[in-house]
């Protein structure tokens, strides 16, 4: 039975450690290439006599350290330059010097993880527990105090007698010819390991479930969250209307605000004038609000042509010859209290806002019903091709 | 008397064989424990079970049980960080330090002095996060894109504890597994028990003691060193740059960063020194833990103790060089101020007890030896207490002075941290094996090849 198996290498152990070195200068010598030395512990020398090529995983450490320096730097230049800049203690956002401890820190850190796992996975090919040589009385006393030596069968000069007289020759304690193992194989769909796996998930997701949902809300978890204090729209029992915040008393009136006196009046263009100038400013300062309130349901240009798809019934376009003759107290007037299905815009934009966006849709309306000769007469002035 | 200089003596007394040394290593893991383990496991359990009952309840009712007030907001939690990181860095500046430095005795002590290490980095990490009140918030600390739109202040010192810790530990860890990896392959090879052969099998990866295995694995192995050196260093001018960017007098220093690795590494080597000698008692490793060891571990303690104490005087002759009335009153404080008895505990355990060691019949003597580590443990926890809590009590401002007590509960987390180191201790102990058997072989007698060039067996 035996001898139908699979020869995986010829090995051979030594008691002293100048033996070993001894017979690993031969056998490399010989130009085997497929064989390895097995001692239990480092043993010098033994690099030249096996004729390695020095270790190449420094390049790993270095190249991954300044990796890890890149990135402590680039986190810190984003987060703290770009996407949250923050002025602390007078410092610039960019504060090299400051960065300089993460960024020490990160370079070690990537160097170390990154040598450690490519030394385990890439150089060594670990995990490798199926390996042959486990188990075998090889391993065991290379493992305590013997020097051991294998020629593989997958070497291209292997010969079974010419290895086993070559390691004979080197006088060790013993030869042992190791075979390949019955190959073991496990199915995936074993069920105790579907249930395994299954009891695994829902343990994860339970307790994730819990942690974030439950048990975060309990006591002393939630003191932050819920405490004993009255806060505004809450009820108390503590005032007679029941409220959490006091009104203020009546009469009050809030900072800076001046009574619209023109509610209900169709047109108050006569008592209403345009107090701004078309300054460069004021039109900045109504093409942006224009653009934020307006816009939505006017189109970019006051077409009527309201990006809402629909939800609202189109306004009419401003450029019609009804409303270019309105007044500026008019339009004025419309963006305060509304029209028809348009609410009052009072609350969201201030006087000298509305009054800007006045002017700014006149500059619309102006842009969109130039005659010719106007045009050509703005082009003379300023030199630029506008109609483009 | 002539002494040849040139020879070392041996590191493994007693001319072991190598199996022998593996015996030994490996007899705690093999063999039941003993009553006196059982003995020392109660009493560190009681100690960490008492501070994990006083931690629960400071998180019930917050952090208001602990003596913490104005004008000392930091007092015991950052003491005891500062304290415990220090007695972290004997363990790297012993496993990576003496081994770029091709010391052959650092081996019988470097596996322990590393696990030291990571205990007490856990250990230390603990107060911060206990610090902050709510510790299951703590993930906060790591720059990571939330919905706050928020992000970490890459220029403050806390951030860098916060890399500096995290990063500290998870190289020492590393470093510790792999020195690991060979000696879990050697008990996997030598266990009889299926379920212990399971686990050793796991943690092995499947190791075989390959050279060409070997020859990555000591270039990675002083990559490492390499690396832990500076980080070692880094990490400790970190936490005292804690305090030396800040304005605070006592604190507003550049002394800080050499001064503070100078006392951790005085603290580390007494800690060290302090668990060894009773280790190498109840385990019977005299032979390998050998009192050369411990000798010289008490020269690195007299060497530290003297740099320690320059810094004091250093730091006194600035306060009076600099002119500053806050800085000079802040020593006078420290030394004749109503903590002049922590101050004096410092020095005189740090600085006076540790010249003893001047006498080789003193460093050769291990009841006198282990009375003064310990001395020194104490010295240099009272050292952190001096800079933080009293440069706090008495600062710029005379009517916002004040003085700190602390509570029975600071008292208790404080036990509680060395009950969770020496629990930690004794279950690595048994769990373990406390000496890196592969290097242990590879330095003890014979076991290297007498030297030949490869050209001479062409």
């Amino acid at each position: 039975m035996s001898n139908e198996r699979k020869i995986y290498g010829i090995a051979a152990l030594f008691t002293k450690p100048d033996d070993i070195i001894k017979a690993a200068s031969k056998v490399a010598n010989l130009g085997y290439s497929k064989w390895d030395v097995n001692t239990p512990y480092l043993l010098h020398g033994m690099d030249n006599a096996m004729k390695l090529k020095p270790s190449k995983i420094g390049f790993i450490a270095l190249f991954m350290g300044l990796i890890g320096a890149a990135t402590a730097l680039s986190l810190a230049y984003f987060t703290n330059s770009i996407d949250f800049p923050l002025v602390i203690g007078g410092k610039p956002f960019f504060a090299f010097p400051a960065y300089i401890p993460v960024t020490f820190e990160l370079t070690v850190l990537f160097a170390t993880v990154s040598t450690v796992i490519a030394m385990l996975t890439i150089f060594f090919k670990f995990p490798s527990n199926n390996h042959v040589l486990h188990d075998t009385p090889y391993m065991k006393k290379v493992s305590l105090d013997r020097y051991g030596i294998v020629i593989e069968s997958a070497d291209p000069k292997f010969e079974q007698s010419k290895v086993e007289e070559l390691l004979r020759s080197f006088g060790p304690e013993s030869i042992e010819t190791i075979y390949h193992k019955e190959e073991v194989k496990f199915p995936i769909f074993e069920p105790k390991f579907i249930s395994f796996l299954i009891l695994t998930a829902i343990a994860v997701s339970a307790g994730t479930y819990i942690t974030l949902n439950k048990l975060m809300f309990m006591v002393p978890f939630n003191w932050m969250m819920y405490q004993d204090k009255i806060i505004p729209q809450s009820r108390t029992e503590l005032f007679e209307d029941e409220r959490g915040m006091r009104l203020p008393v009546e009469g009050t009136v809030a900072k800076g605000f001046i009574p619209y006196t023109y509610m209900g009046i169709d047109e108050p263009q006569e008592y209403l004038s345009n107090p701004l100038l078309p300054s460069i400013d004021n039109l900045k300062l109504g093409e942006k609000k224009y653009l934020t309130y307006c816009s939505p349901c006017h189109g970019n240009f006051g077409d009527g042509d309201s990006r809402l798809k629909g939800q609202f019934p189109n306004p009419p376009t401003i450029h019609s010859q009804r409303i270019r003759s309105f007044e500026d107290g008019r339009l004025y007037h419309i963006i305060t209290i509304g029209k028809n299905i348009m609410p009052s815009y009072a609350a969201q934009i201030s006087r000298e806002e509305r009054w800007a966006i006045v002017n700014y849709i006149r500059v619309l309306q102006k842009a969109k019903n130039s005659t010719a000769s106007e045009l050509e007469m703005i082009i003379k002035e300023t030199g630029k091709n506008v109609a483009n | 008397m002539s002494v040849d200089y040139t020879i070392e003596p041996p590191v493994v007394h007693g001319r072991l064989s190598l199996a022998q040394i593996e015996e030994m290593v490996a007899k705690p893991l093999d063999t039941k424990p003993g009553k006196k383990f059982y003995i020392a496991l109660s009493i560190s359990g009681t100690f960490l079970m008492t501070g994990v009952v006083l931690l629960l309840i400071t998180f019930y009712y917050g952090v208001g049980m602990w003596g913490n007030n104005q004008p000392v907001g930091w007092a015991f939690p950052i003491v005891n960080l500062v304290f415990w990181i220090g007695i972290g860095h004997a363990g790297t500046l012993i496993s990576a330090i003496l081994f770029l430095l091709r010391q052959k005795w650092r081996t019988g002590i470097a596996r322990f002095a590393e696990a030291m290490t990571i205990f007490a980095v856990m250990c230390a990490a603990l107060f911060p996060l206990i610090h902050v009140g709510r510790p299951w918030l703590a993930g906060y600390l790591m720059p990571y894109p939330n919905q706050h739109g928020m992000w970490v202040n890459f220029s403050s010192p806390l951030v860098w504890d916060v890399f500096a810790i995290s990063t500290y530990f998870i190289v020492s860890l590393i470093f510790w597994y792999i020195g690991l990896i060979p000696d879990f392959a050697t008990l996997r090879d030598r266990t009889t028990s299926k379920i212990k052969k399971t686990i050793y099998s796991l943690f092995s990866l499947g190791w075989r003691h390959s050279h060409r295995h070997w020859q990555h694995y000591e270039k990675t192995y002083t990559l490492l060193a390499g690396f832990a050196t500076p980080l070692v260093l880094s990490v400790h001018t970190i936490i005292s740059f804690d305090f030396a960017v800040s304005l605070v007098p006592g604190w507003h220093s550049t002394i800080f960063p050499p001064y503070f690795v100078a006392g951790a590494i005085f603290s580390g080597f007494a800690m060290v020194a302090t668990v060894l000698i009773l280790v190498r008692k109840i385990f019977d490793l005299q032979q390998i833990i050998t009192l050369d060891h411990l000798e010289k571990m008490n020269k690195i303690i007299l060497v530290t103790s003297m740099m320690v104490g320059l810094a004091y005087g250093t730091e006194l002759f600035i306060a009076w060089y600099s002119g500053v009335t806050v800085e000079k009153f802040v020593f006078l404080n420290r030394a004749f101020g109503p903590y002049a008895w922590a101050y004096w505990i410092m020095i005189s355990c740090n600085v006076l007890f540790p010249q003893l060691f001047w006498i080789r019949k003193i460093r050769r003597s291990i009841p006198i030896m282990m009375v003064i580590v310990i001395l020194v443990n104490v010295g240099m926890w009272f050292e952190r207490f001096v800079i933080i809590v009293v440069s706090l009590t008495r600062d710029f401002l005379p009517s916002s002075w004040g003085m700190y007590t602390p509570t029975l509960y600071d008292l208790g987390i404080l036990l509680g941290s060395f009950g969770l180191f020496f629990t930690l201790v004794i279950l690595f102990t048994k769990a373990l094996p406390v000496i890196s058997i592969s290097e242990i072989k590879a330095v003890s007698d014979g076991a290297q090849p007498s030297y030949h060039r490869s050209e001479d067996y062409e």
